[in-house]
C-alpha cells in the first residue's frame, strides 16, 4: 500500500489553533513602539483584523496577512481553508479583497505536487473572492505553512471596526462554531464523517456573501471569529467598545458533534488559553461548563460577528438566510450596556431579545 | 491498574490513549494517565467523566502530571455499551454513534482472497490459514477483519479458518463479509461467522482505519 501523506501530522497545532495565545501576544505587542499617522484609520491598538489606511476621501486600503499550519490532510482543501481565512480579515473590515500574495513554507523533501495542490486551493478561493493572486514568497521549512497577504479596498466611512457596539445591539454570527474541536476529533479519528464534511464546508466558505449582505444594514461593529474563539473576539469587542455583552448559549449554532466531542475532552489547547485570557471579563453564570469550552474554541476561517441595532436585526437575519451562505447564521447574544467602566461578558442559557 | 504513559504526546493523543485504556479495562478498576501539560490533564479528565468514571489529578513535577481514573461498576457498563454501539456497522442514531466513536478504527485486516500471495494455489491456501491463526496470537488484536471476493469463502461452512475466526470474534474482533461476494459465489446461506457488509461500509472502514493489513 502506498504511504499516505497526512498533512496534519506535520503540525502540532492546526489552523488558527496555532495562533500564539492572546496573553503572550498582548504582552509582546505592548512593548512595540506606537505608530501614528493621520490617515491610519485602524491600527493594532484595538486588536482589529487588519490595518486600514485612508488614501483619498473615498478610498481606504485594507492590508492583512494570515497563514498557518495544516488543519486538514487534503492539500487542496488546506489551500482553500487558509485562503478563505486570510481573505476573511478584509471582509471583517467591510472591504473587498483586490490583491493577494502567497506565503509558503514547505519541506524540501516533500512531493512538490502537494504544494501545487495547496496553491491551487488558495488560488481558487482568491478567484472566487474576485481578487487577483500575483505571486508571493516561499521558503523551505520542516512544517508546511500556507496563507495570504491580502490588500483590499473600502470606503473610509464604511469601515467595520471591532468596536463601537451600542447598548441594545444584537450580535449575529454567520457561521456555526466548533471547528477547533471537530478538527481535534478528526485528528483523534473520533469524528463522524458527517462532522468532518461539515467542518470542511464551513472552513472553506468565504465570508463574502455575509459581508455583502450586511452592506444594506447598519453595522456598529464587526469582527471575524477566529483563533481567540467567540469569547476572545467578544471580549475584544467589549473592551474596545466599553460594553457589556450577554451571550445566550442555547441560541448559538454549533457544528454537529461539537458538544459531544468537547465533553469527551477533544479540546485544542488554544481553547484553554483563550479561557484564561477572558477569565477577568467573564461571568459564566450557571450555564453548562461545556459551553465555556465550545465558546472559547479557536475557529479556523470562522464567521463574521456583526453588532447591529435591535430594530434591524430580524431583517438582517432574513436577508442572510436569503443570501444562502451555506453556513448556519445564529444570534449569539446582545449588548446590554455601553460606555461602562467595567466591560464584561455574561453567559446565560437564553437572552431576552426584547 | 492500567498505566497510560502519554508524556510527550500532543493533543489529542492522550485522550485517544485514555479512551483505549477505558475500553481495555473491561470492568471496574483504575487507570493512571501520565501527561506533561495541563491541557492534557483537563482533556483526559473530561474523557473520564464523559465515560461516567471519576478522575483526580495531581502535579508530580515540572511538566509531569498524573490523572487517576476510577471506573466504578456503572461506568464500566457505560464504557462497554459504548464499545458495543461502536461495533455496529450502520448506526441508527448518528449522534450516538458519533459519541461512541464509530470511526476511530485502529487496525483493519482486509482479506480479498482465499489464498495468500501469488504462486502455488495450494500453498496460498495453507498460508492464509496460518495467517488467520497468527492473528489470534497477536497481543494487539485488529478491530475488524473484512472478507471480500474470494476471501468470502473463508467465513462460510467448511472453511478451515472458522475456529480461529471464532476465537477472534470472542475477543471482540469484528468479522464482516461482503454480501455481494457471498451472493456471487452462491454461498450466502452458508455464512458461518460474523456479519454481512456492503461496499459503502467497507470503504468507510478502510478510510477510517489507522492501519490496514492485506495478507
Amino acid at each position: 500500500m502506498q504511504e499516505e501523506i497526512r498533512l496534519t501530522q506535520f503540525a502540532k497545532h492546526g489552523g488558527c489553533a496555532a495562533k500564539i495565545g492572546p496573553d503572550t501576544l498582548s504582552r509582546v505587542l505592548g512593548r512595540l513602539p506606537k505608530f501614528s499617522d493621520p490617515d491610519l484609520i485602524v491600527g493594532f491598538e484595538t486588536s482589529d483584523d487588519a490595518a486600514v489606511y485612508k488614501i483619498t476621501d473615498d478610498v481606504a486600503l485594507i492590508q492583512t496577512l494570515d497563514f498557518f499550519t495544516p488543519v486538514v490532510d487534503d492539500p487542496y482543501t488546506f489551500g482553500q481553508v487558509a485562503a478563505a481565512n486570510a481573505l476573511s480579515d478584509v471582509y471583517a473590515m467591510g472591504g473587498e479583497p483586490k490583491i493577494a500574495l502567497n506565503i509558503v513554507c514547505f519541506p524540501g523533501d516533500l512531493d512538490p505536487d502537494i504544494l501545487g495542490e495547496i496553491l491551487r486551493g488558495g488560488a481558487d478561493k482568491v478567484r472566487e473572492a474576485g481578487a487577483v493572486l500575483v505571486g508571493g514568497h516561499s521558503i523551505q521549512d520542516d512544517v508546511p505553512k500556507y496563507g495570504l497577504s491580502v490588500a483590499g479596498l473600502v470606503h473610509p466611512d464604511r469601515v467595520y471596526k471591532n468596536f463601537g457596539c451600542k447598548k441594545g445591539d444584537v450580535l449575529i454570527l454567520t457561521k456555526q462554531l466548533g471547528s477547533g474541536i471537530i478538527n481535534t476529533a478528526v485528528k483523534a479519528q473520533m469524528a463522524s464523517p458527517e462532522a468532518e464534511q461539515e467542518v470542511i464546508r464551513v472552513m472553506t466558505t468565504l465570508n463574502r456573501k455575509a459581508k455583502e449582505t450586511a452592506a444594506d444594514f447598519t453595522v456598529h461593529a464587526c469582527t471575524d471569529v477566529t483563533g481567540f474563539g467567540l469569547l476572545g473576539h467578544c471580549s475584544e469587542m467589549a473592551e474596545a467598545s466599553k460594553a457589556v455583552i450577554e451571550i445566550g448559549v442555547e441560541g448559538i449554532a454549533f457544528m454537529q458533534g461539537a458538544k459531544e466531542y468537547a465533553e469527551m475532552g477533544l479540546i485544542p489547547g488554544g481553547a484553554y488559553r483563550n479561557q484564561e485570557h477572558v477569565s477577568g471579563l467573564l461571568d459564566a453564570g450557571n450555564v453548562d461548563e461545556v459551553y465555556v469550552d465550545l465558546l472559547s474554541d479557536p475557529q479556523t476561517s470562522g464567521g463574521l460577528l456583526f453588532a447591529v441595532p435591535e430594530e434591524e436585526a430580524e431583517e438582517m437575519q432574513r436577508a442572510l438566510a436569503r443570501a444562502e451562505l451555506g453556513t448556519e447564521v445564529s444570534v449569539v447574544g446582545k449588548v446590554t450596556g455601553s460606555g461602562v467602566d467595567k466591560p464584561c461578558i455574561r453567559l446565560r442559557d437564553k437572552v431576552e431579545m426584547r | 491498574m492500567i498505566t497510560v504513559n502519554a508524556i510527550g504526546d500532543i493533543c489529542p493523543i492522550p485522550v485517544v490513549k485514555t479512551k483505549k485504556a477505558l475500553g481495555e479495562l473491561n470492568g471496574p478498576g483504575e487507570i493512571e494517565v501520565l501527561v506533561d501539560n495541563e491541557t492534557a490533564v483537563k482533556n483526559v479528565t473530561k474523557m473520564a467523566k464523559s465515560s461516567g468514571a471519576s478522575a483526580e489529578s495531581e502535579q508530580l513535577g515540572e511538566k509531569q502530571y498524573r490523572v487517576l481514573i476510577t471506573v466504578g461498576e456503572a461506568a464500566a457498563q457505560q464504557v462497554q455499551s459504548a464499545k458495543n454501539s461502536a461495533a455496529q456497522p450502520q448506526g441508527q442514531d448518528q449522534q450516538e454513534t458519533a459519541a461512541g466513536c464509530r470511526t476511530c478504527m485502529g487496525t483493519v485486516v482486509a482479506v480479498g482472497s482465499d489464498r495468500m500471495g501469488e504462486g502455488s494455489e495450494e500453498l496460498g491456501r495453507i498460508l492464509i490459514k496460518s495467517f488467520i491463526f497468527a492473528l489470534t496470537q497477536l497481543d494487539d488484536l485488529p478491530d475488524k477483519i473484512l472478507f471480500y471476493n474470494g476471501g468470502a469463502k473463508l467465513t462460510v461452512e467448511g472453511s478451515e479458518s472458522l475456529e480461529d475466526l471464532k476465537t477472534l470474534e470472542e475477543q471482540g474482533v469484528e468479522i464482516q463479509t461482503c454480501g455481494t461476494c457471498l451472493d456471487y459465489y452462491g454461498i450466502k446461506d452458508q455464512l458461518a461467522i460474523g456479519g454481512v457488509t456492503n461496499m459503502y461500509s467497507i470503504v468507510e472502514t478502510l478510510q477510517n482505519a489507522m492501519s490496514v493489513i492485506r495478507p
